[in-house]
This record gives C-alpha cells, structure tokens and sequence, in this order.
C-alpha cells in the first residue's frame, strides 16, 4: 500500500517537475518583449473590436497606441473621453478631449410622409431592394427602410420604427462607430459632433432632384429653395444640388431656431436647441 | 418527328414550370403609335451612347439620335417621326432615373434609303465589311433580353473562329410568345438571316435549337429549309432553362464552356432568332432597330397578343391595347415570370430588350413566406450550372465575398430555378444576386491595383 502510494506520488511529481523545467527553460530561450503598456491600454479599450479606429481590433489599436506613443491621430470614438484620458495617462503624454460624435440619419421620409405607391414582396435587405428597384416611396435617395443599419449596429443604437418604417437613433446610445455609414448603401448616415446638451442641426434629407420632383414623392423633402442659406453665414450652410447640407462647423446656437423653423418643408432637423418649436408632423402626413 | 426520349437537352438541372403559352396562336400585329415615345439613351450592356439631338429637333424613323460610345455599345435611333420635346432623365421600369429622349409622334416618315417593302431580298451583292457597317449603324443588340451589342460577337478574337452558329429559338420562358410567333410568320427572313451571319462568321454549319412545344415552327421551318444545306433544325426537350446560351450550346452540338468563358472557346456564336431577324432586316433592307416583337400576356387578360411596338412605346400603351389592367392585378412584369422584373411604373417604356409584359394576378404573384433550409439538395438539382444555390445564398447574405467566388458565383445566370424549386420558399436568387454584384465589385477592384 505504501509502495503504491510511493511510485504514484514520486512518478506524477517527477513529471510534473521535468515538464516544469521544460516550460521554465522554454519561456528563457523564447522569451519576446513586449511593452507592458500595451496589455494597460487594451485594458482601458472598450473591447468592442469594432473596427471603428479603423484598426482590426482593440489589440492592433493598443499596439498601434504605444508604437506611436502619440494619441493626436489616433481616436476611439466608442470609448470618448474616458478612454482617451486613460491611454493618455498611461503613455504620459497630452490629450485634447475630442467631441462625441453620433451618426444621424440624412432621410425622414417616412411612410406617413411619403407614402408607398408599389408594395416590395422581396427580401427584406437594403442591399438587395436598392438594386432591385428605387424604392416603395419613389424617391431614389431615401431609406429604403430595411433595416441593414438596425442589423449592423453592435450598441443596440439603432431601432426601426415599426409604424413609420424609419430607423430612429438613440443618440445616447450611439458611438459613432460608423458601422451604419458602411451598411447603408445609400449613404444616408453621417457621424457628426454632437453638443454638450445633444444639441444637433442637419438637413433629415438626401434628395438630389430639382425640388418639384422630389416634392412628389416625398413631403418633407429638401427642395433646394436656398431660404437657409440666407439665415446663415456663408460657411454654415450650402446648397449643392438641390440639398442643402449644414455644416458640423455651423453655429448651432445661433442659426438653429431660425433655420428649423424657417424651412418650409421641415427638413431640417434641430435637436437640443432652445427656443425651436415643436414639430408639427401632422400637417405633412399625405393621406 | 422525333420522339420525345430522344430530345437533347443540357446535361445539368432544369426546372419544368407551367408552359402558359396563352398567346401562341395569336399573330403579330401591328400596334398603333402612341402620342409620346420615350427612348432611353442607352439600351444595350457595355458603354453608354451619347445623345446627338437637341430638344426641338425634327427627326424621321430611323435616325440616330444617341451615337455609340464605344465598340461595345450600340446606336440608338428615333422609332418614330416627330420633334424632340424633352432629354431628360426619366424613371425607367425599376424606378430609377435614366437619360431619355422624349419625341412627340406626328407621323411615320421614315429616313432615305430604307426599303419597307414586304418582299423578300436574298441578296445584295455587299461584302462583308459593308453588311458589318450595316450591322453596327443599325444599332442592333441581341434582343433576347440581354441586349449585348450583336457586332460583338460578330468579331470573333485573334486566333478563335466559329464552326457552328447556333440559333436560339427556344423560348424557354413561361408565357412568351414572341419568338415562336416570329419563327412561324417570318421564317424566310430568319433563313436569309442565318446565311448572313454564316458569311460573315465563316461558318458552314448553322443550328437552329427550338423546344418540342412549337412543333408549328419546328416544321415550318424544316419545310423552308428542305432545299438548303449546312442549317439545320433540332427540335430540343421542353426543359428551362433550355435557351440559356450555355445550356444550348450543351444541349444542341454538346459542348461545355467552361466557367469564365465564352461560347466562341467551343468554337460557337449563338443569336437569338429575333436578332436575327433584325440583321436581315439592317442588312437587306437598310433598315435601323426601331421595333421589336413583344407579347403582352396574363391569364386574367382577355385577348393575350403579340404585338410589333416601337422602341419607347410605353408599357401602359400595350396594356389599354389589350383592354387594360384586369381587376385584382398584383404585379406587371417585364420579361417572363422566370427572369422578369416587376414594373414599378406603367410609364416605363419598351426597349430594346424588352421581350414580353405579364400581368400577374394578386393571387399568383405574392411571395410565399420564407422559412429555415432543410438542406433536401433540390436547388442544386435543378441549377443548370452545376452551382450549390444554397450555399452562395448564405455566403451572399453574410457578404463572404472570397468564399462565394470560390463557389463560382460568378457563373450563376440568374434563370432563377433555384428560387423556383424551393420547398422552403427562400429568396435565394435574390442573395446570389448580391453576392455576384459584390464579387463583380472585387474583381474590378483587384484588375485595378
């Protein structure tokens, strides 16, 4: 019984020992240095690998992060200011905090708005419907409401409004990793700075059609009548074929009311600025 | 007359959808005019074509209105007489806005030199170059539905050469009459067709492939081919998607392209009999691609017809000619219901390679709903390209592009048997059409780097 227990405790330890030795000898002669602040900045990553720092992963941004030893160029917009000043202090250099930013959805035309006149049957993928055809509403600009976006989006950010047929962001929610902006094929998403207060200011509208065109198919369309040009600086706001677009530069604040509210279709959109009036959507609804 | 077990056929797949020929004893009729006709600028696959009028030019039948932007790409010409009232972009049947010319009709004057006599010209005396001249000012692409400008494949490459012209007269779509129509009223045309493109491709054998379902046409043609040698015609099973450039090639001298390639690597050119048809008529009688054979069919219309419509006519123009949208319509589609498109809109108009107009009833058309795969292999049984459908589908639909080229998604011809056959209704034509758009994108990218 003592032999036994002898030759089964001294045959396993000595295993155990000589593969010890093993590992030992093999961690010396392999050994590979690698900056400790690498594993620390990982750490400090949200670990979402969503490939919004345009790197493969969180992994490839930290290594990236400490060869660098510089955080000007580099961002992770999902991990905003918390993360920055993380890395920043593990790197020991200065950071300047950059604004958080969301990705707005340039179409509003809705199925109340802008009515369906044919019934698509097919496959429900954005991908698959734009080459298919231009859309139940007509409008060859605008979402197509099949929800590639709502699939793409790794933060539950993004939802679709099952009664207008829209995908609705939560601003809240969104980390501008820009995983919409690629899975529309449209190109109806724009990642811009949001303000402090969620302010925000941008034409809800893609629509590239002389005004009376996309008027038909849509009620809320921006028609290319300038009038926001004009309750703005130069700089702020442009309109390119027939679409106005806001710059993210435009003075919020200041122009917003007067633009919101001064657009006679009520494509500009203004959130989280004072004085703007409620939108009043029935009036645009198209029975 | 053969018997139906020694009919050849493609050696893969194949479907055998309702034949719904409802207007094959129907003759081709001439369809009155329209008051407006709106040409898209561009019908043919390759370069698009530049416009060469301005809004208020007078034009005739026949002339060029928008030139050839390239050797792939074909002229387009005025269908009608009249004034030009607008070049715009208009909406075309998917929706979208294309570059159109629209003309005012005010007659049916034609442009000098063409011959609209009904008699039959066997020969002119022209060379080959000349008759190619012809060819490539008359704008004419093949009109089975691809519209590929024909002059193209009239050019074989360096060091290829043609043994054996195939003519596609199978007409495999449900429904579609047209060419069937075109066999049995023009088949003297058609013949003096052929010999043209017989010259012009130095070929000593052609091949005229019909299915068993037009036994009329099969004789009539056998009839006007009796005292002729090198055509011949071969009667081909009743199987879809029999007139598939690939499949009739297999299925009428029994070669295989092979994947990637053309028909001219087995030493083949294949033609559609309407194309034909309008090389006779660009050939003998000077004549530019203005019209076409289109049926309008459906089994709720009352009288399905074939009629000869002007390039641009649009669809809502044939639909009142066959006495309107029958109650209770669910989709109008151009082309046959295998491969056709729903129209979004009845104002599309008619081009080139328009080749039929359905109207489905609300009942027939609606899309069952999809549920999980159960791997019973029957999407792969019936595909005519050898292709694993359900496979592509799922590397379609989680955009795996390098996993979907390997699969060969690029030789899917979109005949949509697999959808068809389906017991779990899945779209799966409409993923594999996504995958060969995105490895189509691929491909471009990586011959540019």
């Amino acid at each position: 019984m003592n032999d036994l227990l002898f030759y089964s405790v001294s045959s396993l330890g000595g295993i155990g020992l000589a593969s010890a030795g093993m590992l030992f000898v093999a961690s010396k002669k392999f050994y590979l240095y690698q900056n400790p602040q690498i594993d620390q900045v990982r750490d400090v990553l949200p670990g979402a690998n969503c490939g919004a720092c345009s790197f493969a992963g969180c992994q490839s941004f930290a290594e990236e992060v400490v060869k660098r030893q510089d955080l000007s160029e580099l961002n992770c917009p999902v991990g905003g200011a918390d993360t920055a000043e993380g890395m920043a202090e593990i790197l020991g250099v200065e950071v300047s905090i950059q604004q958080r930013s969301v990705a707005l959805l340039k179409c509003n035309g809705h199925r109340l708005v802008a009515p369906p006149k044919v019934e698509y049957q097919g496959v429900s993928n954005c991908q698959v419907s734009h080459a298919l055809f231009a859309g139940s509403s007509g409008c060859a600009f605008g979402c197509l409401g099949d929800g590639d976006c709502v699939t793409a989006c790794d933060f539950s950010a993004l939802a679709m409004d099952q009664i207008k047929g829209l995908p609705v962001v939560d601003y809240e929610k969104c980390t501008a990793c820009g995983a919409c902006v690629k899975a529309c094929p449209r190109n109806l998403y724009e990642l811009r700075p949001i303000g402090e207060q969620g302010e925000l200011l941008f034409v809800a509208c893609s629509n590239k059609e002389r005004g009376n065109f996309a008027k038909k198919n849509c009620a809320v369309a921006c028609i290319g009548c300038s009038k926001c040009v004009k309750s703005a600086a130069q700089q702020e706001v442009a309109v390119v074929d027939f679409l106005s677009y806001i710059t993210p530069a435009a003075d919020l604040e200041g122009i917003g009311v007067a633009l919101s509210d001064g657009c006679p279709t009520g494509a500009i959109f203004a959130l989280g600025i004072d004085g703007v009036k409620e939108r009043d959507e029935k009036r645009k609804i198209i029975k | 007359m053969k018997s139906a077990k020694s009919l050849s056929s493609f050696r893969l797949g194949g479907i055998h959808p309702p034949e719904n020929k409802l207007s094959a004893t129907s003759p081709i009729l001439d369809l009155p005019l329209p008051a407006l006709v709106t040409i898209p600028v561009t019908q043919n696959l390759g370069a698009p074509a530049k416009v060469i009028v301005k809004k208020g030019d007078a034009v005739l039948v026949g002339q060029i209105i928008a030139a050839a932007g390239g050797f792939v790409s074909a002229n387009t010409h005025s269908s009608v007489s009249g004034t030009v009232a607008k070049i715009t972009d208009e909406v075309d049947s998917s929706g979208y806005k294309r570059p159109t010319i629209t003309i005012k009709v005010e007659g049916d004057d034609w442009i000098e030199g063409v011959d609209l006599s009904d008699a039959l010209v066997t020969d002119l005396g022209l060379t080959n170059q000349e008759m190619m001249e012809r060819i490539v000012t008359a704008g004419i692409v093949g009109l089975g539905g691809a519209a590929f400008p024909s002059h193209v494949k009239l050019t074989p490459p360096k060091g290829k050469s043609c043994d054996v012209l195939i003519i596609n007269g199978v007409e495999c779509e449900p429904y579609l009459t047209a060419d069937h129509r075109l066999m049995l009223e023009q088949g003297a045309e058609l013949i003096v067709g052929i010999k043209i493109l017989m010259q012009l491709l130095n070929s000593s054998r052609a091949v005229i492939g019909i299915e068993n379902n037009k036994r009329d046409a099969i004789k009539q043609l056998e009839q006007l081919l009796e005292s002729e040698s090198g055509i011949e015609v071969t009667p081909l099973k009743v199987q879809y998607p029999q007139g598939g450039e690939k499949q009739l090639i297999n299925a009428t001298i029994g070669k295989e392209v092979p994947a990637g390639a053309l028909p001219i690597e087995v030493g083949a050119v294949v033609h559609n009999v309407g194309t034909i048809v309008a090389i006779y008529h660009a050939v003998m009688k000077g004549r530019p691609l203005v019209e076409r054979i289109i049926t309008v069919t459906g089994k709720k219309i009352t009288k399905p017809a074939n009629f000869r419509v002007r390039i641009g006519t649009p669809v809502s123009h044939l639909i009142e000619a066959v006495g309107g949208l029958p109650m209770g319509s669910g989709k109008v589609i151009n082309g046959g219901p295998m491969m056709g498109r729903a129209l979004t809109t009845l104002d599309a108009p008619v081009v080139k390679g328009s080749s039929g107009i359905l109207v489905m009833d609300g009942s027939e058309s609606i899309r069952r709903e999809a549920v999980a795969c159960i791997r019973c292999a029957k999407c792969i049984d019936s595909c005519p390209m050898g292709l694993a459908p359900y496979l592509l589908k799922i590397w379609g639909e989680r955009s795996e592009l390098e996993r979907a080229e390997d699969e060969l998604v690029m030789d899917c011809i979109e005949c949509g048997s697999c959808s068809f056959t389906c017991p779990a209704n899945l779209p799966l034509l409409d993923y594999i059409r996504l995958a060969k758009q995105g490895v189509g994108r691929m491909l471009r990218e990586r011959s540019k780097s």
